[in-house]
């Protein structure tokens, strides 16, 4: 099976640095200097470009390693962002610590993801992904109706407050190191938990379930911790976002923000390392420039979608490793995609 | 709350029969779609939307250009549009779709919704969102005034209409022998093969049908809704419930599911109508979690 | 004393060179509205079309400096719109933004064009937040706003003698917005509401609201939504015979609306307008122009964009400089009449006080040329229909 392909390589013991984290060393790099070029990068932009990057590293944890396709986590970004928008709004003067309020965000977050995932877990496929839809739009339904989170209107006017009580992130600039920080943080704690023991369970029970009960994993145990980690992580993400833009809308619990992430991990490649980073850059920076554009931006974003799906499975990140692969083996292997029929054996071409 | 008399309640449960027929039709062709192809057809709504579009056209845009003489009117148009949003399926399915039968359900369903995005944002560029005007045709205009309301001739219309495509549709899948062999396609496709079947061809007709009748929706939706380019989207998430909670592949369950719902919402309108929009999806929650299949499904 | 006259000429050419400050040599303007959503067909290309009139009339050029114009669609996303605005103030040098339809948008703008010291002038964007809680001294609501809508039109139908009303309204904070101050212009003149049906926004099929609205038996049927829900609202109120009984009043109609929803079905209803085309020789003449470029006529939130553009140019001028708090000082010193605004004046608080018109729609018969669509029933004062300063604006307090 070529997925051995598609993930980052985890049967050599961990002597020498992982390919993802080395990229990260070396990307790390021109980020720590981003402010200083503020007119060759807008650091607002790469702020939310590392806020959303997250989000797909959360997602792409639950879909590309383990298998499992959520319409809902905008539920998860959007309602951490609510949390932390609304105690920074409420009790920032009188001396919330920022660290508090993403804190909170992070675990509403969790817990709307033990809510959703222990439903949903109880079936799988496409229902999976329907429940996971259905609950999402109760979750939107919630965050219309509750007067706090201003309906229409948004959480406007959020403040950002002073990190570890004295780094006053108003600053472009502070906020922007503090940022890269939770992204690097982040990163790395989804990479190790990909190489844990746990990451193996699930890469398992995406490829083989049947064979993973009969290991011995309780599996809907595990999906339920990998589904509640990508909320959280997703929450982070959420929360972080709230406070780079200082506000909180319903578009972040909208079932397009949802399908948004799906598309920045699918482009930027399933079950990589850092192919939804990628995605996510790639994503926004087409919406940022087609601003003016109006209906085309749709119609670009589908046709991103049909390419993709059609003859781009493996994403750009993904499509770049099976090259590389390719070419060091020099063996043809069949075109291949990063998920398979649930109902069993890949059937071939 | 209750202070509802009873000629208000039943206006507002023929009401709500009238938006059931709807989801009845689409659902059906959603349920057809996937009892077959397993891809869930998240274009549906979007074709939904272009047989409508293309009502209005033959309507209000053709005679400009080709002369009075080519206005299509209601009843040509709910004839053309469907065969034309049909055979643009059947393009669709030939091409793109086929070749994801092998994989995961999850990318028919993320090529249809691009499809989707992409029919959306077109229409949106080249028509505005303002929603087109389009009248019922001169036979069915006006009302019938029953002792509880005045109700549309075209809404009675819709209802009756609505209701013989499904009984006709039902009758060709459950009573025909090209229903039977259909419905056998589904249990085992190789097996059917086998025996002689042009499986391939079975299958793009099926999507055809499916996204015809989306079309046929569409072209009745159009007096009642504005033709507008989120038309499709809109409704296209309450049809997915409806789908789930019937189940998918079940036609008899899609239509009872359709009008049951279409009652549910009607009554919820009524009574707490904020949640109207999210009543279908905590059945959908409810249901899904009791019988994963789906009122009448077969479990997969 | 020649050569003190020249001396003094020439020292107060210096002071005038000096005090005559243009930021970055540029005045940039920055339309940020729905160029393909909902709200596209009432802002979206017609109200750049109306700013880019606006900046022609005044030569391209203000204070020998050269007049930009920058737009973008913010997708009714107040976080899109959010970034776009950070971006256009940090990079762009952009000094003032206009129109932002959905609210939500123009909350999130003024936010940061108050930290940025910038000046924003909301044309179809409305909530009470904007004159309330959110108010800030660097922003002028420059076109309506929901308490002016309501007024006009409830006030005039209680006049008639249509004392009882029932509300249909958008779940959302906009609706609700318009159904509360329309309320409470109709308790305050004698008139009753029997009741409210709130419908999930965007709503699509308005059977059962109706229906509802017809069995109390209201005089009035008052529609608290926009666009396309008032639009298929009025329509389905024709199907069900509903219209002949009660009376249909949307709370907010662009003409763009009326456009859609055709003159058949729409005929008879009252609205409340801030600009119609057709009122005078003076709106006439500027409208052709904009329909020579936009083959429509303009909404009254296009030709605010307009009027906002307009005047602050105007101001820019007037106070020697584009630093927003001078700018908006001149803008509150000034009276504004022009071809969109008739007797505005700019509240502390960002309210622009001005006549509105209220308008009753043409029937079939009665129309002219495409377009022709209201009559004028009254022009109301500005004083009369504006809602006085919310005490939950800080600016109010002090």
């Amino acid at each position: 099976m070529t997925r051995a392909a598609l993930s980052t390589p985890t049967s050599a013991p961990a002597k020498s640095i992982p390919m993802s984290v080395r990229i990260l060393l070396v990307l790390l790099v021109p980020a720590l200097l981003v402010p200083f070029f503020p007119q060759i990068a807008y650091p607002v932009f790469i702020m939310k470009i590392l806020c959303f990057g997250l989000f797909a590293l959360a997602f792409n944890l639950l879909i590309g390693f383990t298998g499992l396709v959520s319409f809902g986590h905008a539920a998860f970004f959007g309602w951490a962002g609510y949390t932390t928008g609304g105690l920074m709004i409420r009790y920032a003067p009188q001396g919330l610590p920022v660290e508090v309020a993403i804190l909170a965000g992070l675990l509403v977050a969790t817990a709307i993801g033990y809510v959703i995932g222990a439903l949903a877990i109880r079936r799988t496929g496409v229902y999976f992904s329907m429940v996971t839809l259905a609950l999402s739009q109760i979750a939107y339904f919630f965050a219309v109706q509750a007067p706090w989170t201003g309906g229409e209107d948004g959480m406007q006017g959020v403040p950002r407050g002073k990190l570890l009580g004295f780094v006053d992130l108003s600053s472009d600039t502070a906020m922007y190191y503090f940022v890269l920080a939770v992204f690097v943080l982040g990163f790395l704690a989804i990479h190790r938990i990909i190489h844990s023991p746990f990451g193996q369970a699930l890469k398992a029970l995406r490829d083989n379930p049947a064979r993973a009960i009969s290991l011995g994993y309780d599996i809907d145990r595990c999906k339920l911790y990998a589904f509640m980690l990508s909320a959280a992580l997703a929450g982070v993400a959420g929360s972080m976002k709230a406070l780079v833009l200082q506000l909180a809308a319903l578009n972040d619990v909208m079932l397009s923000t949802s399908t948004e992430v799906l598309l920045m991990t699918l482009l930027g490649g399933l079950g990589t390392g850092w192919g939804p980073v990628v995605g996510a850059a790639l994503v926004l920076t087409l919406q940022n420039h087609l601003a003016a554009l109006g209906g085309v931006v749709t119609i670009i974003i589908g046709f991103t979608f049909v390419v993709c799906v059609s003859f781009f499975r493996l994403g750009i990140i993904g499509e770049l490793q099976a090259a590389l692969q390719r070419r060091d083996s020099k063996k043809k292997h069949a075109h291949a995609s990063p998920l398979v029929e649930t109902h069993g054996e890949t059937s071939g071409r | 709350m209750f202070d509802i008399s009873m000629n208000a309640l039943m206006a507002q449960l023929l009401v709500g029969l009238i938006n059931g027929c709807f989801y009845a039709l689409l659902s059906m062709g959603l349920a057809i779609i996937f009892g077959l192809l397993n891809i869930i057809n998240f274009a549906h709504g979007a074709q939904f939307m272009v047989a409508a579009f293309l009502a209005w056209m033959g309507f209000a845009q053709l005679p400009l250009l080709l002369g009075p003489e080519f206005k299509i009117n209601f009843w040509l148009a709910l004839i053309l549009a469907p065969l034309i949003v049909g055979g643009l399926g059947i393009l669709l399915e030939k091409t793109l779709l086929k070749r994801l039968y092998h994989l995961d359900h999850l990318y028919g369903l993320l090529l249809t919704f691009g499809i989707a995005l992409m029919l959306e944002g077109a229409f949106r560029h080249f028509y505005g969102i303002s929603g087109l005007n389009y009248d019922p045709p001169e036979l069915l205009r006006g009302g019938i005034d029953l002792d509880f309301m005045f109700l549309p001739t075209y809404r009675a219309f819709v209802v009756v209409f609505s209701l013989a495509i499904c009984f006709i549709t039902w009758y060709l899948f459950e009573r025909t022998k090209l229903g039977a062999l259909l419905r056998a396609g589904t249990e085992n496709a190789k097996l059917l093969q086998a025996f002689g079947v042009n499986i391939p061809l079975m299958i793009t007709l099926t999507y055809g049908f499916g996204v015809a009748l989306a079309g046929v929706a569409g072209v009745m939706a159009a007096p009642i809704m504005q033709v507008n380019p989120l038309m499709g989207a809109n409704l296209l998430n309450i049809v997915f419930a409806v789908v789930v909670i019937g189940g998918l592949g079940s036609i008899l369950g899609a239509i009872f599911t359709g009008l049951a719902l279409g009652l549910v919402e009607g009554l919820t309108k009524v009574f707490y109508p904020e949640a109207a929009t999210v009543v279908v999806f905590v059945v959908m929650a409810l249901v899904l979690l009791t019988r994963p299949a789906g009122m009448f499904g077969k479990e997969k | 004393m020649k050569l003190t006259h020249i001396a003094a000429c020439i020292a107060s050419c210096l002071a005038f060179g000096a005090h005559a400050q243009v930021s970055d040599n540029v005045v940039k303007i920055g339309v940020l509205n729905d160029l393909s959503g909902v709200y596209s067909d009432l802002s979206g290309q017609g109200s750049v079309i109306a700013a880019r009139l606006a900046i022609e009339e005044m030569g391209g050029k203000v204070l020998g400096a050269p007049i930009e114009l920058i737009f973008a669609d913010h997708q009714n996303k107040p976080d899109v719109a959010a970034n776009l605005a950070r971006t256009w103030f940090d990079q762009e040098k952009v000094d003032m933004t206009t129109d932002f339809p959905t609210a939500s948008t123009a909350l999130a703008v003024m936010e940061i064009a108050k930290q940025k010291n910038r000046v924003t002038m909301p044309s179809a964007g409305l909530a009470t937040a904007i004159l309330g809680e959110r108010c800030n001294a660097l922003t002028a609501q420059w076109t309506t706003n929901t308490y002016a809508l309501a007024a006009g039109t409830a006030r005039a139908l209680v006049k008639e003698g249509k004392k009882s009303f029932y509300f249909v309204t958008a779940d959302y904070t906009f609706g609700h917005s318009l159904e509360k101050d329309a309320t409470e212009v109709i308790n305050h003149d004698g008139g009753k509401v029997l009741g409210v049906s709130r419908h999930p926004f965007p709503g699509g099929d308005f059977s059962s609201y109706l229906l509802k609205a017809q069995a109390s038996k209201a005089d009035v049927i008052a529609l608290a939504n926009a666009g396309n829900d008032t639009i298929n609202a009025i329509k389905q109120a024709n199907e069900y015979g509903i219209t002949r009984k009660q009376v249909v009043a949307p709370l907010l109609a662009y003409i763009s609306d009326i456009h859609s929803i055709g003159l058949e079905k729409a005929q008879g209803m009252y609205l409340s307008e801030a600009f119609y085309w057709d009122f005078d020789d003076k709106s006439r003449a500027w409208s052709r122009k904009f329909f020579e470029k936009a083959k429509r006529m303009p909404t009254s939130a296009q030709a605010g964009v307009y009027s906002a553009t307009l005047s602050y140019l105007k101001a820019i001028e007037a106070a020697k400089t584009d630093e927003a708090g001078a700018v908006m000082a001149q803008l509150r010193k000034m009276t504004i009449n022009d071809a969109v605004i008739r007797n505005g004046k700019l509240r502390a608080d960002g309210a622009l006080v001005h006549d509105m018109l209220l308008l009753e729609v043409k029937k079939p018969s009665e129309s002219k040329e495409p377009w022709d669509y209201y009559k004028v029933k009254a022009v109301l004062k500005g004083e009369d229909v504006y809602p006085a300063p919310n005490p939950a604006c800080a600016i109010n307090k002090s």
